[in-house]
């Protein structure tokens, strides 16, 4: 690690709804920043190259693998984990499905998969199951086999386009 | 109508709240105070001497604390082997030296040469890089037959060869060879069982914690069974006692097999956080997780079916290279073994079954249970040569199945074990209705006139699961007991704890097991709480893997719950008055017989920790028992699967059109929760069968140490749920657990890999190409390969 890494920059960003200023090292992923700094511990580090998606959260809107972002990049970003979401009750009807549907075992993988279904709906409110699998195949679950995934997620979409919650 | 609570019902997990709301509490969301934090340089060569470690450069490194090599572990235990195999000629299994840290050579890329402890992570990665290491690189041995070659380069020099055990089980050689002489035809096939990580999503992780002012340690580790950890650590390698060492393996984030054993990273941070008096927290990064978790499967076997001239089953023999790696990890001697060739009957009545394994030791990561342990390398060998024998014989395979199903129970096999109950026909039946085996040539034929190949694959298996026999395993060479154990705490006011000793990383305890003594009471179920994963909490008990939780610890949480009754009866009795003998507990209710007296549970459970108006001179006050119980034989699930693919003959992609199993589990205590054990189990199978393989290259270098180049099932891979049917209707009830259960955690991993393989040949035979046998994964490189071979 060069010395340029060990540098420490000021961010000042909003996580959750919440101010946040902080030093950070420069080379501080934005997932471990989260997790260790935040204490925000819902999103999950797993593979630490974008390839699982267990670390996914909400970064100005977007879903962003947070072991591939910087903290310092996420300086004046808004920032949102599952703690947050779950908090301004966002997706509450996303995770009464996961329940409904058993779309969970182990859990680990789940806040991710929860962030990337949100970004789904937000963008395609009425996906197709092909077009849900698509979507979430960038977030691994090594337990459910996903089937209870797609369903769950389906099942949120039809409730919200009668406008009703899951 | 179903049920809404008790078992058989499906209420929703409780577990979920935590999980999806971020809330959950995995080993890396553990931080203590001051803790340290360890980097593992491991060895980039797979098979090197060790000349010289040079730390000095590194140890002045900014934030570093310590540095630990091999030498910081001469005088410490290695890590033990949890099970003992004796080899035909009566020998002993050999048992190299597994030490914490490298000593003297590195024989795996991965091999931990050394650890460095510092303040932060990035100051120990940093250091890492100033240590000078003098490792002379050797010649490697990956390949199993070249490593028992007399010339081949030795793993441990101490041992005369690699050859770890050569063991023979069932029936003698001169009885087996008799029955193949006089066979009317012999099917022969030459396969691989493919090297597979079993990837949790969740790295591991281990925090050793030690406490200076009562000498206690605590690790907080991903584990599946703490009291393993606890006793194999504790007794074999750091030589701490159990009462000064706890172990807690909070939420984990899925296990599949791999996280039942110890391993050098759990003893090394609680070796130096009392070196350093001080937290020591590791946390796997993925790549470190594909060199240094245990690997699974890696058997190269020859299978040889014998049959009579009206297609009967007259004898099986296989021979069978197991990988090792490059040490012998926790468990993984027994799974080529007893966990391997006393399923090698499968399904049918063959009378001569003989099983020959060569465990090998080679320069590659240590090889041990992956979800079927075994099972499913049996399972595969046996339902693809019987699938080939069909071919051979031009009789269908599902006929030549059901003429030599098992159909008489108990059945006693040729190798070892006795299955107490099944109903193989009842499981096939059900497999063909929901197949719509009368549809496939319409389907077929559509396929064909769209330019593909259709297949269908059929596949029938067997488990034993819920291990085991303590007096049985320990006979085959177990070095552990195989009960489990429960403790059923009842509060004053009727609440209860149940601390298990099975842990659950996915499998859905929390739900599950409050159902049973729910039903058992007749109370509600947000009355009971479940614990565990804490061995400072929880009964000495085996932890969870090989399908037994349910099977084994449930069973001790049932004879828990019953001596909670009868002693809560004896309090109902001399609260009514009444005989202990004419009590009745119904709906939370004790009254009795015949009379409109009763008392509620919560009144029973208060006069227990209120003892005033009590029958002190005959019993105890409170309310709380402990069981343990040991198994006194195997469950057998069993299950008959098909599969539909079709295969692109232009391409060789293979794509999974239909998918359906029919299980039999015995009796089914929460049916969302067993269905989605399947689920899970059929996509990791195929996984296995389609995309995922674990390959090193001549020299030992692992080339799959990612996920970009490891292929696991994502949501796009696997079959659209129209296309997928889970049955566990089948039930035929163990015959001697409370519970009449069998165990389902393995089934689907077990169950589809033949089946998903079966199918592809079969759709590449309906095309005219004569092909016998492709390997997993049947990728389409490969089937495009046995087109056009």
């Amino acid at each position: 690690m060069t010395d340029m890494f060990r540098d420490k920059i000021d961010i000042s960003l909003s996580v959750n709804g919440e101010p946040v200023e902080a030093r950070v090292p420069a080379g501080q992923h934005l997932i471990d920043f989260l997790r260790l700094d935040q204490s925000l511990t819902g999103a999950h580090a797993s593979c630490e190259h974008g390839v699982c998606g267990a670390c996914t959260i909400r970064v100005d809107g977007q879903a962003v693998r947070g072991c591939l972002m910087l903290a310092a990049q996420a300086d004046g970003a808004d920032v949102w984990t599952i703690e947050g979401l779950t908090d301004r009750a966002e997706i509450t009807d996303l995770q009464d499905a996961f329940v409904a549907r058993n779309a969970l075992q182990c859990g680990f993988c789940t806040p991710g998969m929860l962030v990337a279904a949100e970004d789904l709906l937000s963008r395609n409110s009425q996906p197709s199951r092909e077009e849900i699998r698509e979507h979430l195949s960038g977030n691994y679950c090594r337990c459910t086999g996903y089937e209870a995934i797609v369903d769950a997620v389906e099942l949120v979409a039809r409730s919200r386009a009668k406008g009703g919650t899951a | 109508m179903p049920k809404d609570h008790g078992i058989g019902a499906s209420p929703k997990r409780r577990e979920d709240v935590r999980f999806l709301t971020g809330a959950g509490n995995y080993t890396d969301d553990i931080n203590v105070h001051g803790q340290a934090y360890v980097y593992f340089l491991r060895s980039d060569m797979a098979h090197g001497k060790i000349n010289k470690i040079d730390t000095s450069a590194a140890a002045d490194m900014p934030g570093v604390v310590r540095i630990f090599t091999g030498a910081d572990f001469e005088g410490v235990g290695g890590l033990p082997c949890g099970w003992e195999i004796t080899d035909k000629n009566g020998a002993a299994m050999k048992e190299p030296a597994h030490p914490v840290l490298a000593i003297g050579k590195v024989r795996h890329v991965g091999d931990p040469v050394a650890a460095i402890v510092a303040d932060s992570l990035e100051q120990a990665r940093d250091a890492a890089e100033a240590i000078e290491l003098d490792i002379e690189e050797l010649p490697a041995v990956v390949d199993m037959p070249r490593a028992l070659q007399a010339d081949s380069p030795l793993v441990h020099d101490d041992l005369a060869d690699n050859l770890c055990y050569d063991w023979q089980f069932g029936t003698d050689t001169e009885t087996t060879d008799k029955a193949f002489a006089a066979a009317a035809h012999v099917t022969t096939l030459e396969l691989v069982n493919n090297r597979l990580v079993a990837n949790p999503m969740e790295p591991r992780v281990a925090v050793g914690d030690y406490s200076r002012a009562n000498d206690e340690s605590t690790l907080y580790t991903t584990s599946q069974n703490p009291h393993v950890i606890r006793l194999l650590m504790g007794a074999f390698v750091l030589g701490i006692p159990e009462h000064k060492l706890r172990v807690v393996a909070p939420d984990v984030g899925g296990g599949f097999g791999t996280k039942i054993f110890h391993y050098a990273e759990e003893a090394f941070c609680t070796f130096a956080s009392r070196q350093i008096n001080r937290a020591v927290k590791w946390t796997s990064s993925r790549s470190e997780a594909f060199m240094s978790d245990a690997h699974g499967r890696d058997h190269v076997t020859k299978i040889e079916l014998a049959l009579d001239a009206d297609n009967n089953f007259t004898a099986v023999r296989t021979n069978t290279h197991a990988n090792m790696g490059a040490y012998l990890s926790t468990f993984s001697t027994s799974v080529p073994t007893w966990l391997h060739g006393t399923l090698m009957a499968g399904n049918y009545r063959t009378p001569a079954v003989q099983v020959n394994v060569k465990a090998v030791f080679t320069n590659t990561v240590p090889v041990d249970a992956y979800r079927g342990a075994g099972r499913p390398e049996a399972t595969f060998q046996l339902e693809r040569v019987i699938d080939q024998a069909a071919r051979e014989l031009g009789v269908d395979p599902i006929a030549l199945r059901r003429q030599n199903f098992i159909s008489e129970f108990p059945y006693e096999t040729p190798v070892a074990v006795v299955y107490d109950t099944g109903d193989y026909v009842a499981t096939m039946d059900k497999m063909e209705e929901l197949i719509d085996i009368a549809g496939f040539p319409a389907r077929r034929a559509e396929s064909e006139a769209r330019g593909m190949l259709r297949g269908l694959g059929v596949n029938c298996f067997i488990e034993a699961c819920g291990i085991a026999p303590s007096n049985l395993v320990g006979q085959l060479g177990a070095r552990a007991g195989l009960y489990d154990a429960a403790t059923v705490r009842v509060n004053a006011t009727g609440s209860i704890s149940v601390m298990v000793g099975a842990h659950s990383h996915g499998q859905g305890h929390e739900t599950v097991f409050p159902q049973v003594v729910a039903e058992m009471l007749g109370i509600d179920e947000s009355m009971i709480d479940i614990v565990h994963g804490d061995t400072s909490k929880i009964p000495f008990g085996m932890g969870t893997y090989g399908s037994r939780s349910l099977a084994v610890c449930g069973s001790a949480m049932v004879r828990a719950t019953e001596k909670i009754i009868n002693k809560a009866k004896k309090i109902a009795g001399h609260l009514l008055e009444a005989s202990e003998a004419d009590i009745e507990l119904k709906d939370g209710q004790f009254s009795v017989a015949g009379t409109d007296k009763s008392v509620a549970w919560g009144d029973v459970t208060l006069a227990a920790y209120v003892p005033h108006n009590y029958p002190l001179e005959d019993i105890e006050p409170g309310l709380e028992e402990t069981a343990f119980y040991d198994p006194s034989n195997f469950t057998y699930p069993a299950g008959a699967y098909a599969c539909e693919v079709e295969v692109d003959p232009e391409t060789g992609k293979v794509t999974i059109e239909k998918f359906v199993s029919a299980d039999d589990f015995g009796n089914v205590i929460n049916p969302m929760i067993v269905e989605g054990q399947v689920h899970g189990g059929i996509a990791q199978g195929i996984g296995q069968a389609l995309l995922e393989n674990c390959s090193y290259d001549e020299n030992g270098q692992l080339l799959s140490a990612s996920y970009m180049d490891y292929a696991m099932p994502r949501a796009d891979d696997l079959p659209h749920m129209s296309q997928y049917q889970v049955d566990h209707s089948c039930q035929t009830p163990c015959t001697h657990n409370p519970l009449g259960v069998k165990g389902c955690g393995e089934a689907g991993a077990i169950g589809s890999p033949p089946t998903v393989v079966n199918a592809v040949l079969d759709a590449l035979n309906s095309g005219g190409h004569n092909v016998a046998h492709i390997d997993m994964p049947v990728s389409p490189a490969r089937v495009w390969a046995a087109i056009n071979g």
